[in-house]
C-alpha cells in the first residue's frame, strides 16, 4: 500500500512539471502586456522597458522558463506577483484557505444530499419522489452557477431581508468581524517568515477551522452565514450529477443476485440497501465525486467572483486578466496538485471498498 | 431413492398460488394456480423448462418476487401458517431461519465486497443473539461441514477467490446455518461443471440424509430429480401438469409433456440418430389461448384428434394413488370421453 502511494506520488511529479511548463507557455501566449496592466495604460515605453528588465520579461521565453524552473525546483520559490510585487506564496496562504473552505463545504453538501437522494430515487423507482429528484437534478445540472448565485443572493439577501432567513450576499466575513488567529490566542511564539509561521498563517486563514478550535463563536456563525449561499450555488451541479450516478449505480446493484441473497437471508430491507447494495454501488459514485471535486475548483472561479470571496479562483481570474504570470502559474499548479491528490485518494478508496481491486 | 412417508401433515402446503407480472404488454401469468404439498424431510422436485414459472414459484414462497410481479391469489401454509398474511417484518423473520434458499449462480449470489465468513456470520446475527466469536466459530464449522478445505482460512476469503463449486458450498452452508425447515434450491447445479455438479449433488444427498430440512429442488434436469427427489411436480407454462412419486412418475409418465421431456434425455448406450424434441415453444404467458396450455405442441392431441384441448382447460386430477395429471387423455367432461386405453383399463378395474 505505502509502496503504491509512493509510486503514485513519484509518477505525479512529471505530470506537475508538465503542467508548470504548459501553463508557463500558455500564459505567455495570451496577447496582452503585463507591464501595461501593472503600471497602467499610459505607461511610457521607457518605463515599460525598465519594468520588463526588472521582472526579467525582456529575456527570451525559454530562458525565462529556465530561470523560473530553477527558482521553483531549487529554492521552492514561486516568485512574486508582477502586479502587486508580493511573494506569490503569501497570496496562496491568504487565498487557498478561502477556496478550501468553500470547496469542501460545497462538496460535503453535494455528497450528503446527492447520495441519499440518489438512493431514495433508486429504491422508490418511478415514484413521485424519484421523478421529483430526477427533475430536480436535471434542473440542477442545467443551472449556470452565475445565474443561480445571483438568484440566491437576490432571494436570501434582498427578498428575505429583515427575516430570520436573511443571508449575506457577499464577502467571507461581515466587515469588522475579525478572528484572532489561533496561534495568537494560544500565544505561540513563531519565527516570522519561517515555514511553521507560514503554516500557522495558512490554517488560521481557514475561518471556520480557526474560530471553531479557538471558540470564537460569533466569528464562526458569521463565517457559516457567509458560506451558505456560495456553497449552495457551487454545489448544485456536482450534487445533481452525484445524485444521478448514485441512482443508476444503485439500480444496477439492486437487481444483482447477491441482493436477492441478502433478502433471502432475512435481512431487513434497510440493511439490504445500506449495507449490501450501497457498498457495491459506491465505486462509480466515488469516481464521480473525485471528478466533481475538480469541477468545484473551476466553479469556484465564478462563485468567488459573484460572492466577492477572495479565494484562489478569484485571484486566478484577476491574474489572468492582468497577465500576472507568476500568479497564474503558481495557482494553476496548486490546483493541479489538488487534483492529482484527489485522484490518488479515490484510487486508494477503490481498494478499500472493493476487495477485487488490488493496488499493489 | 428413499420413499419417506408423505401421509403426515405437510410442512408446506401451497394452494392455488398465482403470481402475475403486470408488464406494459399485458398481464403475464407466470404462476397460475399452483398447488402442492411438501412433507417434512421430503425432497420435492419441481421440474420444467426455462420460463415455466418454477423460479417464480420459489420466489413467491419467500415473497421475494420483484415488481412488476405480484402474488395475486393463493395461500402458502408453512406448518399451517399462511406466509402471504404476514407483514414484511414478520416475513424477514421467516426468511433465512425457517425457509432459506440457494440459487443458480453461486458466485454472483455472494456479495463480492464481504468475506464469506462475514456473510455466514450475518445470518446468525440477523436471527439470533449470539456473540461475534461464537458466530464465527459456527460459521467455520459450517464451512467444514459442507466440505470447504481449510475453513478457518477460507472464511477470510472473498467470493471472487472461490471456485463455482466452493461458492455453492458456501451458499449451502449459509442456507443451512439456522437449520431451516425448508430449503429451496433453485437450479443449484446448473451453472457448474459436470464433475462439480456431481459433488454438489452428493453433498445435498448427504445433507438430506443427515438433517431434518425438507428441500424443494427446482431444476430442468430430470437426472438430478431422479437422483435426489422423493416426489416430483412437472410445471408447464405456469401450471403443474403432472405430479407423483419420483419412481411412479419416471416409470409411467402420463402427461404428453412429461413423456416428451423423458424422450428428450440422451440415454447412455442408446443409439439414436437424434434426440426427440417437443416441437414448438413455450407459449407466451400473456393473453393465453383457452384450453390446455400445452395443446399447441401436443402430439397426442393430434393423434387422437381431440377438440376439447383447445377449448377447455383440464383439471389436475388424481389418476393413480398419489399420481396426478392435468390432461384430457385421462379426464371425462361433458361430451368428451378420454381416448386412452390406460384410462379404460383403470375404469374397468373400479
Amino acid at each position: 500500500m505505502i509502496q503504491y502511494i509512493v509510486r503514485r506520488v513519484l509518477l505525479a511529479i512529471p505530470v506537475i512539471l508538465g503542467i508548470l511548463v504548459v501553463t508557463f507557455l500558455i500564459a505567455r501566449a495570451i496577447p496582452g502586456d503585463p507591464c501595461r496592466s501593472a503600471l497602467g495604460e499610459r505607461a511610457t515605453e521607457a518605463a515599460c522597458e525598465a519594468f520588463n528588465q526588472r521582472m526579467g520579461l525582456d529575456q527570451p521565453v525559454l530562458v525565462q522558463l529556465g530561470i523560473y524552473m530553477r527558482q521553483i525546483l531549487l529554492e521552492g520559490d514561486f516568485g512574486s506577483s508582477i502586479r502587486y510585487s508580493r511573494p506569490v506564496s503569501l497570496m496562496l496562504i491568504e487565498r487557498l484557505p478561502v477556496t478550501l473552505e468553500l470547496g469542501v463545504s460545497a462538496l460535503i453538501l453535494a455528497v450528503m444530499v446527492g447520495i441519499p437522494a440518489g438512493i431514495l430515487s433508486a429504491v422508490k423507482r418511478n415514484s413521485r419522489i424519484d421523478v421529483a429528484a430526477m427533475v430536480g437534478s436535471n434542473i440542477g445540472v442545467s443551472m449556470p452557477v452565475y445565474w443561480l448565485g445571483l438568484m440566491l443572493a437576490y432571494v436570501f439577501s434582498i427578498f428575505l431581508k429583515d427575516t430570520p432567513f436573511w443571508l449575506p450576499p457577499s464577502g467571507r466575513l461581515t466587515a469588522g468581524v475579525i478572528a484572532a488567529p489561533f496561534y495568537k490566542v494560544w500565544d505561540w511564539q513563531l519565527v516570522s517568515g519561517s515555514l511553521g509561521a507560514q503554516a500557522a498563517d495558512f490554517f488560521s486563514n481557514l475561518v471556520l477551522f480557526n474560530s471553531f478550535i479557538t471558540g470564537q463563536w460569533h466569528v464562526f456563525s458569521d463565517g457559516i452565514k457567509h458560506l451558505i449561499l456560495p456553497a449552495v450555488a457551487l454545489s448544485t451541479i456536482p450534487l445533481a450529477i452525484i445524485a444521478r450516478i448514485t441512482r443508476s449505480s444503485m439500480l444496477d446493484v439492486l437487481g444483482a443476485e447477491y441482493v436477492r441473497t441478502a433478502r433471502a437471508k432475512g435481512l431487513a430491507e434497510r440493511a439490504v440497501i445500506l449495507k449490501h447494495a450501497l457498498r457495491n454501488a459506491l465505486l462509480p459514485i466515488i469516481t464521480v465525486v473525485g471528478l466533481q471535486t475538480g469541477t468545484l475548483f473551476a466553479g469556484a472561479v465564478l462563485t468567488e467572483t459573484i460572492f466577492s470571496f477572495s479565494g484562489v479562483g478569484r485571484a486566478l481570474f484577476d491574474a489572468i486578466t492582468g497577465r500576472d504570470f507568476p500568479v497564474i502559474q503558481a495557482f494553476t499548479v496548486v490546483i493541479a496538485v489538488g487534483y492529482v491528490a484527489i485522484n490518488l485518494i479515490v484510487d486508494i478508496c477503490y481498494a478499500f471498498i472493493d476487495p477485487r481491486i488490488k493496488i499493489e | 431413492m428413499s420413499t419417506k412417508k408423505t401421509t403426515t401433515q405437510p410442512l408446506l402446503d401451497v394452494q392455488n398460488l398465482k403470481t402475475y407480472f403486470y408488464t406494459d404488454d399485458g398481464v403475464l401469468t407466470a404462476v397460475d394456480g399452483v398447488d402442492f404439498q411438501v412433507a417434512p424431510r421430503q425432497v420435492f422436485g419441481l421440474v420444467g423448462e426455462s420460463g415455466c414459472g418454477k423460479s417464480v414459484t420459489s420466489l413467491s414462497l419467500m415473497r421475494l418476487v420483484d415488481t412488476p410481479g405480484k402474488i395475486v391469489d393463493g395461500q402458502v401454509l408453512l406448518q399451517g401458517e399462511n406466509l402471504l398474511d404476514k407483514t414484511p417484518a414478520e416475513m424477514t423473520k421467516v426468511r433465512g431461519s425457517q425457509i432459506s434458499m440457494i440459487f443458480q449462480q453461486p458466485k454472483s449470489s455472494l456479495n463480492p465486497v464481504f468475506t464469506i465468513g462475514d456473510q455466514i456470520v450475518e445470518v446468525f446475527k440477523i436471527h439470533e443473539t449470539i456473540s461475534e466469536k461464537d458466530a464465527r466459530q459456527q460459521a467455520v464449522e459450517l464451512l467444514r461441514r459442507v466440505g470447504i478445505p481449510d475453513p478457518e482460512r477460507k472464511a477470510q476469503a472473498y467470493p471472487h477467490e472461490l471456485s463455482g463449486g466452493q461458492a455453492q458450498r458456501v451458499m449451502i452452508a449459509m442456507a443451512l446455518a439456522l437449520k431451516p425447515r425448508l430449503l429451496i434450491a433453485d437450479e443449484p447445479t446448473t451453472a457448474l461443471d459436470a464433475t462439480i455438479q456431481a459433488q454438489i449433488l452428493d453433498l445435498m444427498q448427504d445433507l438430506r440424509d443427515t438433517t431434518d430440512t425438507a428441500v424443494i429442488l427446482i431444476t430442468h434436469d430430470l437426472g438430478v430429480i431422479a437422483e435426489l427427489a422423493d416426489r416430483v411436480a412437472v410445471m408447464y407454462a405456469g401450471k403443474i401438469v403432472e405430479e407423483g412419486d419420483t419412481t411412479a412418475l419416471f416409470d409411467k409418465p402420463l402427461h404428453p409433456y412429461t413423456q416428451g421431456l423423458m424422450g428428450s434425455i440422451p440415454v447412455l448406450g442408446d443409439t439414436k440418430e437424434r434426440l426427440e424434441v417437443i416441437p414448438g415453444n413455450v407459449p407466451s404467458l400473456i393473453n393465453l389461448q383457452p384450453g390446455c396450455r400445452f395443446a399447441s405442441r401436443c402430439g397426442a392431441r393430434v393423434e387422437h384428434n381431440l377438440e376439447i384441448c383447445t377449448q377447455v382447460e383440464p383439471d389436475l386430477i388424481e389418476f393413480d394413488a398419489g399420481h396426478k395429471v392435468r390432461c384430457w387423455l385421462y379426464q371425462e367432461h361433458a361430451g368428451h370421453t378420454p381416448p386412452l386405453k390406460a384410462f379404460a383399463d383403470k375404469k374397468d378395474r373400479k
